[in-house]
């Protein structure tokens, strides 16, 4: 991949016109051909390097890369050892030293370059035609090889090893001023001279053939197909687009090339179990489908950890996604509630929100209290706060709850008149009624009169309402009769407590007024 | 599999469901297995989770249920079981009930079956908290044997709620069609739209409808899975129009396949539409556009838009009868690549 994209940058991005064009691609041929340095380290590493077997090997190569300097000093080291040798050695290492290459600095012109390139050209063919390297078949070999002979080259098939570098080291030696738009022509021949009819090309091969042909779509085209994933397609499509290369071809569902893959390449990540935070960068980058995908993708996350779901509800609120917050916490309620964790559910449909569910979690929340005598999650509700208005039902929980820490803090008075707010207000629900009047019981018992006689009055008039409001029972069974039996009993007590504290309340009131 | 693709149900002609999770490490682990019915279990189909953990089956014996999970006791979660009881049993149906689909989650919980003969059944359980109650709302007759249902799961305003139903009749003279049901609030009335794809030479029902929404521009598209799965979709006006026809092996058809006349005609008021697939364009399908700017487009447009979350449900493996083949319906867009572009090594287990 990296291969691909290094041609890329250099024929797309870079530009290069003709004659920095080679040197781009040589650098882009030595980059990712590495055999050159182990196999260098090895023979140099060898105590005789020039007759180590792969000596010759690493020359050819060295050659094949346009690395003249490393070839001449390899030859040095032959001649040095082989003084038969060493006056071809010489030669070609000078042929070496003087070919006309455009270095980065140099002001010549292409066609100055052109020239004196020509010139060398013949004086090496002088040089092979003279037969001055026939005693050494290496040498000559070398030597038709920076004469750019194309038989000479794809002999070193296995040297090579891939049918660009073939072109790369052609066009090095035989068209080193190639224009960028002649390339596809060399490209396409040195890919069937190399093939040579015994295999056919692989997608990398068409991949590259695409980029030669400066076919940009191609490209994109066939990395699509040849690879496995849109992570590299989906970056390079960017990368193209930022440089204003891709036409924005409108495809017909409205969004671009550019915004299709990375949309493609973000719905993968959502797969995995922590990239997806990735995923959602790259939907905030797609300007015309990105948010709508997210929205469809946030909440099919697994939460399995509240720390999890706190992440997603986190990304969800920074991009006022609110449905699919209300979604996910209604969800994350759900869970909590079957899974018999009233605060959680609780704090879940504040945080979405959600009137009706609040309303639901705070009667299973009174309910336990009048199986259990105590609240669970005292903390929770403690301290709504102003979440407490989000239901009725939950604004009666939180009160009652403050009664009864007024009334563990013994404000007696305070804890009173609460309770009968709640009653007076409508806040408490009928059904609850028979405990908040029992919980008046102890209030009413204690020594100091605690409920005034109006307040006593009001009491009274709940508990007539309450009674009044029974309808006579059908067929009685023996549950019902000791239900029956119970409720009649407490019912009685409060009439008596009640009678008992108007009585006090009355005479309290009726000795102040008097002094 | 579930809305988050972590759980899976399946069922069988031996009667059962069975429940499995993926664990952390990736591995599916059967953590339920139950008898449901007395007759072997067609479909099963998963609740949206704001309901909690709720499943709901249907059966040859002409019985649909509902199922919810129980928390249980903390030394069967160590064993890695749950229990699942029934909430209710709806009976009305005569016939063997062939589909059962919940509604998108914003119509509440709703539930439709449809039964081998002929009649659509909507249920709504009033009470989310409550699963044993349920009420049969509407009872729809579509006058051939309907194999399988699909809700329209778009939430926009703009959509009523729609449903469509594929049907299947194997007399000679019947063809299959697939029926789409809309239920206008204001009129209170439900309204049909039919498709009939031109018979080819061997009898064929619906198998599976399907209906999506356009990510973009919001049409619907009705995807209807039969011996060939045929493409529709939908503009505002109601007007559907056949884009698309691919054959089981992921190749499209050509407007001169040897399967006699491949044009269909649909409905009476919209004229046959050539189906000018570029062969190329299969394995590229997003290419087309640059290709083949006909109907091309419309072709790759529509497998861009399904909705992406990965493990978008496939219908849930069900073995059926034998003769015939319990088709696993892939992730739509991954169906027609010629290559698995799966992204990433951890979306397996679709």
């Amino acid at each position: 991949m990296e291969l691909i994209w290094n041609l890329c940058e250099i024929l797309f991005i870079e530009v290069a016109p003709a004659g920095p064009l080679l040197l781009h691609l040589l650098d882009w041929v030595r980059l990712h051909v590495c055999e050159v340095d182990s196999l260098s380290a090895d023979v140099l590493g060898s105590e005789n390097p020039s007759k180590h077997e792969s000596f010759w090997n690493l020359v050819t190569i060295l050659v094949l890369q346009g690395r003249l300097d490393e070839a001449r000093q390899m030859l040095s080291k032959e001649a040095d050892t082989s003084p038969t040798s060493a006056g071809m050695c010489r030669t070609l290492g000078d042929l070496m030293r003087t070919m006309p290459i455009l270095s980065p600095g140099n002001t010549q012109t292409l066609t100055e370059l052109e020239l004196k390139w020509q010139h060398w050209h013949e004086e090496c063919e002088r040089h092979l035609q003279d037969g001055t390297f026939t005693s050494s078949p290496h040498l000559e070999t070398l030597c038709k090889i920076m004469l750019g002979d194309e038989a000479a080259l794809l002999e070193q098939k296995e040297l090579l090893n891939n049918w660009y570098h073939f072109l790369v080291t052609r066009l090095l030696y035989s068209h080193p001023t190639v224009k960028p738009m002649d390339l596809h022509l060399y490209a396409q021949s040195s890919l069937d001279l190399f093939l040579g009819g015994e295999s056919s090309p692989e997608p990398l091969d068409n991949i590259l053939m695409a980029a030669f042909e400066f076919d940009i779509h191609q490209v994109i085209k066939e990395c699509s197909i040849a690879l496995s994933n849109w992570w590299f397609v989906a970056h390079l499509t960017d990368l193209l687009d930022h440089c204003k290369l891709l036409q924005s071809h409108n495809l017909y569902f409205g969004s671009n090339m550019r915004e299709f893959l990375l949309l493609e390449y973000a719905s993968g990540l959502f797969a995995h179990h922590s990239l997806w935070q990735l995923g959602v960068d790259y939907f905030d980058y797609c300007p015309e489908l990105g948010r709508v995908s997210l929205e469809l993708h946030i909440e099919r996350i697994p939460l399995n950890t509240e720390q999890k779901a706190l992440k997603v509800l986190r990304i969800c609120e920074q991009r006022q996604m609110t449905e699919q917050v209300r979604s996910i916490c209604k969800i994350l309620a759900m869970k909590a509630v079957r899974n018999n964790r009233l605060g959680s559910a609780l704090s879940w449909s504040i945080r979405a929100k959600d009137a009706a569910f609040a309303t639901l979690v705070s009667d299973r929340f009174l309910m336990d209290y009048c199986d259990r005598g105590c609240f669970s999650d005292l903390d929770l509700i403690d301290n709504l706060g102003p979440a407490m208005m989000l239901s009725d039902r939950l604004t009666f929980l939180g009160k009652y709850r403050e009664f009864h820490r007024l009334y563990g803090e013994k404000r007696f008075v305070d804890a009173a008149s609460l309770l009968l707010s709640l009653m007076t207000s409508q806040i408490a629900p009928r059904s609850f009624w028979m405990t908040l009047l029992t919980d008046a019981l102890p209030l009413l018992e204690q020594k100091q009169v605690i409920f005034s006689a109006e307040q006593t009055y009001e009491l009274m008039r709940c508990l007539e309402d309450l009674t009044a409001g029974r309808p006579v029972r059908g067929e009685p069974d023996a549950q019902r009769l000791q239900d029956d039996d119970i409720e009649t009993t407490k019912v009685e007590m409060l009439r008596l407590a009640l009678a008992r504290n108007l009585a006090r309340a009355i005479i309290r009131e009726g000795s102040l007024e008097g002094s | 599999f579930d809305f988050h693709g972590r759980r899976m149900a399946t069922c069988s002609s031996d009667q059962s469901v069975k429940v499995w999770d993926k664990s952390e490490s990736g591995d599916w682990h059967c953590t339920a297995s139950w008898k449901t019915h007395s007759g072997s279990v067609w479909r099963v189909t998963w609740a949206h989770p704001e309901f909690g953990q709720v499943l709901a089956s249907c059966s040859f014996d002409r019985t649909a249920a509902v199922w919810e999970e129980i928390v249980g006791e903390s030394n069967d979660k160590l064993r890695g079981q749950s229990h699942w009881v029934k909430r209710t049993t709806l009976v009305d149906s005569r016939t063997s009930v062939t589909d059962v689909k919940f509604a998108p989650k914003h119509m509440g919980l709703i539930l439709a079956t449809c039964s081998a003969d002929g009649i659509v059944r909507i249920y709504e359980a009033p009470d989310v908290m409550n699963l044993s109650q349920w009420s049969l709302q509407h009872e729809i007759s579509c006058k051939l044997s309907c194999t399988c249902i699909s809700w329209n799961p778009s939430s926009s305003r703009a959509h009523s709620p729609m449903i469509a139903v594929g049907s299947d009749d194997s007399s000679p003279s019947a063809m299959a069609k697939v029926q789409i049901f809309e239920y206008n609030e204001n009129t209170r009335r439900i309204s049909v739209e039919e498709f009939i794809p031109r018979r080819t030479s061997s009898s064929l029902g619906a198998k599976e409808v399907h209906l999506e929404e356009d990510l973009y521009d919001k049409k619907l598209v009705l995807i209807m899975l039969m011996y060939l799965t045929i493409f529709f979709s939908a503009n505002y006006m109601d007007n559907w129009k056949c884009t698309g026809i691919l054959k089981g092996n992921g190749s499209p058809v050509n407007g001169s396949s040897q399967q006699g006349n491949s044009n269909l005609s649909l409905g009476s008021n919209i004229p046959n539409l050539q189906n000018s697939l570029n062969g190329s364009s299969a394995g590229r399908y997003f290419f087309t556009p640059l290709d083949s700017p006909r109907a091309g487009l419309r072709w790759s447009s529509h497998t861009q838009l399904l909705p992406p979350p990965p493990p978008l449900p496939p219908l849930v493996e069900h073995s059926c009868d034998a003769d015939t083949a319990s088709l696993q319906y892939p992730h739509p867009r991954r169906r027609y690549l010629s290559q698995p572009l799966n992204p990433l090594p951890e979306n397996e287990g679709v």
